[in-house]
């Protein structure tokens, strides 16, 4: 059992396919180590009961020829299951089951897999270390008491722990990537448009991303094929010609211009990232790689204008929970005191604020200073990247100015909170591609990512980039089961 | 500008002039609704018409519907006015119960639809009004606070139903230019088909905008609005109430609160609903769930196309080639189904007859039955099959009105109630002369009179013909033979 656990997805698919393994197998195998792992927290909701029932359907007549055959799977709480609770962290949430299936997850099933359940992760994905969830927070295999990052946080600690072989997360802000760095996983966050967001409880819909949260490069590519698609239910889904992305894959990267942008040597950043980001850049020269000092001038602005556009999104999209529809309701005596009531019982502290930051640089006298210069930050920032890539083909970056903190440091400073996603926020603003891959580890031996940031719809060359590193870099998480 | 009799406010010495503007609201005439494929009929069963997009569920998301889109563009058209090539859907933020999203999608700073106008026919000429836009947005939910004495129930079927807001200069001075506004636009948009105007099922409303001035002053008051008002009378009433409280305030020496206020159709008066303090901050922001809405120029010139004649032209037409007056024109055109109607008439018979027909008789059957056009008893081709029993001279006018009458109550065709009923006009001379004979021969005293100058007895004989052939007697011929035998 613990064999089928240390498979790579690929790898579980291609012994399902020689029927070396079952689906059964594989599942009980995820069921029972999950079972061992509850300390972590990494589940909200578990569904291994129907888990096990589809697991065996499979095994009796399933199509082999699908993507992910009988592969069960486990999904940040954040996308809408049919018949399954699904709570976006929330206490607002806590007892909502929808009736639909979010795009993303229904193109999992169709492809063979099978739900093994929910995945914890902050409340509205609003957070990076999966401290602000009402189902209170997840630890890091990584590390006793090491938060595992957010808000992807569940899925990157289960993914870690081996809880499931894949799974597929969101990213607003860097809530794929950073948890993919903290836990030394592969997080890809897609280009905004390619991922349909039908079904995903909305945070900030112009940032809002689906991407998969793999063991490794091939795992993304993989999972990427299956998930990306066009939708007609989305209007800013993109229809693209997609790539065939895991065939495709190539580890020839000779000649390929990586930039190395000069803002990203922040102030204050840890010795051991500057060294992590050199060693990356060495081993892209040796695979052939030409490596451009590049400038993207206004990276300074990217966390201020982020932490304007996406509470004041989040503000309007959060609106919808008022405890009149579904969801938790606070009863009042009038309708403006169940709102109330409602609201300040069903959100956490952190959602709160954001809805409040939003909500005040929407407002009127404000809106000119705050949202519409940030939403000109955004377009500067876009340029940036536009000029640079005349130049380069990707760029590569530190995922995080820092490793896996523990929990409890910074909940008290949000603003420190905040700095966590310095690096991952000029992707969302302008809508790229970009992903972590780990390439090291820290002194305390946490994980180390780096990022690498593609062009629009050039996922390909993204993946191609990072699998030729991968080879090379060998990371090992080397957990010792310390929660078992 | 019209030299029509001014509608004033008079106070003391003073004199104040209604300054009116309206926002009009009206629902795109759509099976489906703005954002969703939910169904849109008026009236079903409560929260039927409702997609999991209408209710705001986690995750949904809206999905322009195309047909909505021409809609607009095809309104826009009618309305002279300028189409813009992009807008953008807004999300305006407030909450209430039956807001299910906790904003309403609509167009801010860039609507779909920019400016235009509306000409009105006053007694003394048109008068050119001016349309400031015309954007899109869905309608909210209906709150009933009615049937259970603890809760406000909600009922979703209206939510995310499309809504065109047409906003007009205030261009408008009396209540009755705004009946001849909303009258225009809806006609406009029913013959565009974009709107059916029914304003009992609140396809139609509107806020106004009122605010006076003294005659002569070129600054604009400060306005109130009255808040979804939906019949034409109770605009009018309102504008009415409005106008003279305002003038009640500021001959007082006060002066208008910007604000909001509601018409209570009941007390007939109008009430403060919030002041422009408590006005909401909607904060608008441009809704990132839809793209910018780009429209081709294919696209607005293949809707150019499809667009019919409407009102203005047809009465042009009508007056140039038929020959009628502007009045009669003006009548005939102003619904979609009655031009209509009188053109199939017109297709076989006389014009000017089918004119007098239409709306002197049928307008004042369908009057007095309270019916529409469109569900007259009596069908276009039977009143022109009628009307040409007139020319030909096979009825009388005077007959003809029996047989209209019978036509309204058992929906027949002319000819076969005239066979049926023997009411065919005797137009055979010799028979006529042989009658005209007989009454000469029966009433030698009164054609002696009538021979010594007494000429108003000629009428005597014609009465008495029509009466021995039952009215049915061609009245040209019994002149001529009675004036040949008498003189």
């Amino acid at each position: 059992m613990s064999d089928i656990i240390n498979l790579t997805l690929s790898a579980l698919i291609n012994k399902i396919k020689k029927k070396e393994l079952s689906s059964q197998e594989i599942t009980n195998a995820y069921i029972a180590r999950a079972e061992k792992s509850k300390d972590l927290n990494t589940y909200i909701t578990t569904d291994f009961e129907n888990a096990i029932e589809k697991a065996k359907k499979f095994d009796e007549k399933g199509n082999f020829d699908y993507k992910l055959p009988g592969i069960p799977i486990a999904v940040k709480d954040l996308f809408c299951t049919n018949n399954l609770k699904t709570t976006a962290g929330s206490k607002i949430l806590s007892n909502f089951i929808p009736s639909y299936e979010s795009t993303v997850t229904q193109h999992l099933w169709d492809e063979g897999a099978i739900l093994l359940g929910k995945l914890n992760c902050d409340e509205f994905a609003m957070g990076s270390s999966n401290e602000t969830s009402f189902f209170g927070n997840v630890e890091s295999p990584v590390g006793k008491k090491v938060v595992p990052g957010g808000s992807s946080g569940g899925s990157a600690s289960a993914l870690a722990a081996k809880l499931t072989p894949t799974t597929i997360g969101t990213d607003t802000g860097g809530s794929i990537r950073q948890p993919a760095s903290f836990t030394g996983t592969v997080g890809l966050k897609p280009t905004y448009g390619s991922c349909s967001r039908y079904g995903i409880v909305a945070f900030a819909s112009s940032l809002d991303q689906a991407g998969p949260m793999t063991q490794d490069v091939s795992d993304a590519a993989l999972m990427l094929d299956v998930i990306s698609k066009y939708d007609t239910k989305d209007s800013t889904s993109v229809n693209f010609k997609r790539g065939d992305y895991f065939k495709s894959l190539s580890s020839n990267i000779k000649g390929k211009k990586i930039g190395i942008p000069k803002e990203y040597r922040v102030d204050g950043m840890a010795k051991e990232i500057e060294s992590l980001w050199q060693d990356g850049i060495t081993l892209l020269k040796k695979l052939g790689a030409k490596i451009i000092d590049i400038s993207l001038p206004h990276t300074k602005y990217a966390l201020p204008a982020y932490y304007i556009v996406a509470p004041a999104e989040a503000s309007s999209n959060l609106a919808r929970y008022d405890g009149v529809k579904y969801g938790y309701r606070s009863e009042g005596e009038n309708l403006i005191s169940m709102y109330e009531n409602t609201r300040s019982e069903g959100f956490g502290d952190e959602v709160k604020r954001r809805i409040m930051i939003g909500t005040y640089v929407l407002s009127s006298g404000y809106y000119d200073a705050y949202y519409l210069k940030a939403q000109k930050i955004r377009r500067l920032i876009k340029n940036d990247f536009d000029e640079a890539y005349k130049s380069v083909d990707a760029i590569l970056t530190p995922s995080t100015p820092s490793s896996a903190f523990k929990i409890g440091d910074k909940t008290d400073d949000p603003v420190s909170m905040y700095l966590n996603d310095i690096f991952t926020v000029p992707v969302n603003l302008s809508g790229l591609p970009a992903i972590s891959i780990p390439a090291g580890k820290d002194k305390n031996n946490y994980p180390l990512g780096l990022q690498l940031i593609g062009k629009a719809f050039e996922e390909q060359n993204l993946l191609d980039i990072s699998y030729s590193m991968e080879k090379e870099l060998s990371f090992k998480n080397n957990l010792q089961d310390w929660w078992i | 500008m019209s030299k029509n009799k001014e509608y004033l406010i008079k106070r003391g010495n003073s004199e104040y002039e209604v300054i009116i503007g309206l926002e009009v609201h009206a629902q795109v005439l759509s099976k489906s609704k703005l954002f969703s494929d939910s169904p849109t009929n008026f009236g079903a069963e409560p929260n039927t018409q409702v997609s999991l997009v209408d209710a705001a569920f986690p995750g949904m998301l809206p999905v322009i519907n195309e047909f909505c889109i021409k809609q607009a563009v095809k309104t826009g058209i009618g309305l002279n006015a300028a189409i813009n090539k992009k807008s953008i859907f807004d999300r305006k933020n407030y909450f209430y119960a039956d807001l299910p999203q906790g904003y309403q999608i609509s167009q801010y700073k860039d609507p779909i639809v920019g400016e235009g106008s509306i000409l009105l026919d006053l007694p003394d000429g048109e008068k050119k009004v001016g349309i400031e836009r015309l954007h899109l947005e869905q309608d909210a939910g209906k709150s009933i606070h009615d049937i259970d004495p603890q809760n406000t129930l909600v009922d979703l079927n209206r939510s995310g139903v499309a809504l065109m807001e047409i906003v007009s200069k205030p261009d408008l001075r009396s209540p009755e230019e705004v009946n001849l506004y909303i009258k225009k636009l809806r006609s406009i948009m029913r013959y565009l088909g974009t709107c059916d105007g029914n304003m009992q099922e609140g396809s139609l409303r509107a806020d106004v905008n009122v605010s006076i001035r003294k005659t002569g002053d070129k600054k604009l008051g400060i306005r109130c609005e009255i808040k979804n008002v939906n019949s034409i009378k109770f605009m009018q009433m309102a504008i009415e109430y409005e106008a003279n409280r305002q003038a009640d305030i500021l001959e007082e020496g006060g002066s208008i609160d910007q604000e909001t206020r509601l018409f209570d159709t009941k007390k007939n008066e109008t009430r403060s609903m919030r002041s422009k303090e408590d006005a909401h901050d909607y904060r608008y922001f441009p809704d990132p769930d839809l793209l910018p809405l780009e429209l081709t120029d294919d696209f607005i010139s293949k809707i150019r196309k499809e667009i019919p004649e409407l009102p203005d032209e047809k009465k042009k037409r009508f007056v140039d080639k038929f020959k009628l007056t502007p009045y009669e024109a003006n009548i005939l055109v102003s619904d979609i189904e009655t031009s209509k109607y009188f053109e199939d008439v017109i297709k076989n018979s006389d014009i000017k007859l089918a004119t007098n027909w239409v709306t002197g008789e049928l307008f004042a059957l369908l009057n007095d039955r309270n019916l529409e056009i469109s569900q007259s008893p009596i069908s276009s081709k039977n009143l022109s099959t009628l009307i040409n029993l007139i020319k030909d001279g096979t009825i009388s006018g005077k007959i003809a009105k029996t047989v209209f009458e019978i036509m309204a109550n058992e929906s027949k065709d002319p000819k076969s109630i005239i066979d049926e009923k023997g009411l065919k006009q005797q137009s055979d001379p010799k028979e006529i002369e042989k009658i005209v004979d007989d009454v000469i021969k029966e009433n030698p005293k009164n054609v002696e009179l009538f021979k010594s100058g007494k000429d108003k007895l000629f009428g005597f004989f014609v009465g008495q013909v029509m009466k021995k052939t039952d009215g049915k007697a061609n009245p040209k011929l019994v002149n001529d033979i009675l004036k040949k035998k008498l003189n």
